[in-house]
């Protein structure tokens, strides 16, 4: 187990690498002078040719990408073109929430994903199969910036029941709670879908097979064999499709953090691309990255856990 | 006379849709006292599956409907028992050994959980004293160190220890009658002859009914008292093992038994019977048999022949019964 830990920390070393240089090189073809916008508006050209200097934008894109990554390993990542704040802390404040959101999306989609996609294979082809198929259809086809202006619409301006904007505080507080509400239903919304269906089809195909069988023929009850023998195997492609969506679950994330004002890491990331905040826009690429790699880490040992067949490789 | 241990009566089992059904098992008798073993032999899909997963009451539904008979264990009918009832039965007084031992174990759970749900399903052992059990059983069916592989995944064994691993399951609560369905098929034959062996000892030692299904002529003449064969969802021959094999009768067993190789009169190719199993959905007038049968008459494609006795214990049905010692 730890030696596949290790293993799989040792691989993520190139992809990170990778990410390093691609982020590099996407910011540099991304429009916009940073040492213009630095300057400002009203600079001559010298103070701007001067600032190009100072930031070593003059040298070969070779040589800068050179003292980026030198920096980089000593943990400096530039400091913000905007708010002249170091990256590293602007990003450090943004991880916290974004991972709240997070949490607070997938602890309440995923069961119920699960638990929808169990029913609906245990009652195929009645009335509950085919309307709960019929959301997980709707919620897979929505957009998220569509799921959450109508949430926003509806819970927060006519109903006036939750807040909508920015973030009350850490998630184990009541205001921190009632803010994270709505954006951690809107994020969630896009993935009991796709849990659902995943589940409904793999406890289809689990009910199936010889060992179902095998657990009915010891007398075990009905609720026992779905639970204890169908659902619980059919749980690994589920955590498989889980990490797959991970990608999907960051740039939700990002939708959705942008929508509601919400102090994370996709806002900043879609703050500083706009205002060609190059040396933010690299950092927050980065830590996306990260989070994929972690995310599909946690899924490797999920997985790990559900099929013990798959500790031996 | 006391009563048999199971009896199955006239049982039917159809499948398809409400509106198209056909049937699989086609209102077939059999009887099974305690402590005897009772073979069901015939070619694949003849229904001796399904009849042996109507005993556990575990046919699909849909697609399977039991669409008539009873099925007698210890004086209850077991087709029209509560589904509760039913579920006490099953792993219960009735144990149940699958034909594929590579996946009828949950491939997510150690042995040591698997049994003990068994065990606990049916008692309310503690989990120490289901271990202790589980181990002990493990132990009765030859598996070696079972201290130790109690906690092994099914994966980690081989085919005939997981095999082993299935028939100690089933022995769990000491059923008065175990159903083996093709226990040995999976597996090789010298792994085939130490199960074989295994269930004939534990059936002495427990005094266990045994239903075993099979396709295999020799496993029958080695672990059977009595013999069904059985033919496009009925049964068409029923007698004590020694006397089937001594005096074949219905053409169909005549058949299969000169199917079986021999070693001591070596042959270029092996005998077969000629044609295929009719689906069920086929023309069901006259003898199921008759296609391929090498001595059917006009009589054979009208109408279905009874099964009638025609000696001790020993039942055929077909019309051209008794049938002479014919060239072979």
């Amino acid at each position: 187990m730890i030696n596949a830990l290790v293993n799989r920390l040792l691989l993520s070393v190139p992809v990170l690498i990778g990410v390093v240089i691609f982020g590099f090189l996407l910011i540099k073809m991304a429009p916009g002078d940073p040492a213009q916008i630095m300057a400002g508006p009203t600079a001559t050209p010298e103070v701007v040719a001067q600032i190009r200097q100072q930031m070593g934008l003059d040298q070969p894109l070779l040589v800068q990408l050179g003292r980026y990554a030198e920096r980089l390993v000593q943990g400096d990542l530039g400091r913000s073109l905007i708010s002249n704040r170091p990256v590293v802390s602007e990003l450090a404040a943004a991880v916290g929430p974004t991972v709240e959101l997070m949490i607070a999306s997938l602890i309440w989609a995923v069961p119920l994903g699960i638990g929808m996609g169990t029913i609906a294979a245990v009652r195929r082809g009645s009335w509950v199969d085919r309307t709960i198929m019929a959301i997980s259809v709707a919620g897979v086809s929505l957009p998220i910036f569509f799921i959450a202006l109508v949430l926003m619409q509806f819970l927060g301006v006519t109903l006036q029941i939750l807040p909508f904007m920015g973030r009350g505080g850490p998630l184990w507080t009541v205001d921190g709670l009632r803010h994270i509400a709505i954006p951690a239903l809107s994020l969630g919304l896009i993935f009991v879908g796709p849990v659902a269906r995943m589940t409904r089809s793999s406890v289809l195909e689990v009910l199936r097979l010889d060992h179902v069988r095998t657990a009915r023929a010891k007398g075990l009850t009905e609720r026992r064999v779905i639970l204890r023998h169908a659902l619980r195997n059919a749980l690994i492609p589920v955590v498989t499709l889980i990490g797959l969506q991970a990608g999907y679950l960051l740039g939700g994330a990002v939708v959705t953090e942008t929508i509601f004002s919400y102090p994370g890491i996709g806002r900043l990331a879609v703050g500083a691309i706009l205002s060609s905040d190059f040396p933010l826009a690299q950092g927050t690429i980065l830590v996306l990255a990260l989070g994929f790699i972690l995310i599909n880490m946690i899924v490797d040992m999920l997985y790990a856990i559900l099929d013990p067949r798959a500790q031996k490789s | 006379m006391t009563q048999p241990l199971l009896s199955i009566e006239n049982l039917v089992v159809e499948f398809g849709t409400p509106r198209h059904r056909f049937p699989a098992v086609n209102g077939i008798d059999l009887t099974l006292e305690k402590g005897r073993t009772l073979g069901l032999v015939g070619e694949s899909g003849c229904g001796k599956s399904v009849t042996s997963l109507a005993v556990m009451r575990l046919v699909p539904q849909p697609p399977g409907h039991y669409a008539g008979g009873r099925i007698m264990f210890e004086g209850r009918d077991l087709l029209s028992l509560p589904e509760a009832e039913m579920r006490k039965l099953r792993g219960g007084r009735i144990g149940m050994v699958f034909q594929e031992p590579m996946t009828s174990l949950n491939p997510v759970y150690t042995l040591g959980v698997q049994l003990r749900e068994m065990l606990q399903a049916h008692s309310d052992l503690s989990d120490r004293a289901a271990r202790d059990r589980a181990i002990e059983l493990l132990d009765m069916v030859g598996l070696p160190s079972p201290a130790k592989r109690i906690d092994d995944y099914p994966h980690q064994l081989s085919g005939g220890q997981r095999q082993r691993v299935m028939i100690a399951m089933a022995l769990a609560n000491d059923p008065v009658l175990l159903i083996a369905d093709e226990p040995t098929t999976a597996l090789d034959v010298t792994v085939q002859a130490q199960i074989l062996e295994l269930l004939q000892s534990l059936q002495e030692r427990t005094g266990t009914a045994i239903l075993l299904i099979t396709h295999d002529l020799g496993v029958v003449a080695e672990t059977c008292d009595e013999v069904a064969v059985m033919y496009g969802g009925k049964v068409v021959e029923r007698a004590p093992t020694g006397a089937l094999f001594a005096d074949p009768q219905h053409p169909y067993t005549i058949g299969l038994m000169a199917a079986v190789p021999r070693l001591d009169a070596p042959a270029d190719r092996l005998a077969t019977i000629p044609g295929s199993v009719p689906p069920p959905w086929a023309n069901r007038k006259g003898c199921r048999f008759a296609s391929r049968c090498p001595l059917a008459i006009d009589v054979c494609r009208a109408e279905q022949p009874p099964l009638a006795a025609i000696g001790t214990d020993h039942s055929v049905a077909c019309w051209r019964a008794p049938i002479e010692e014919i060239a072979a």
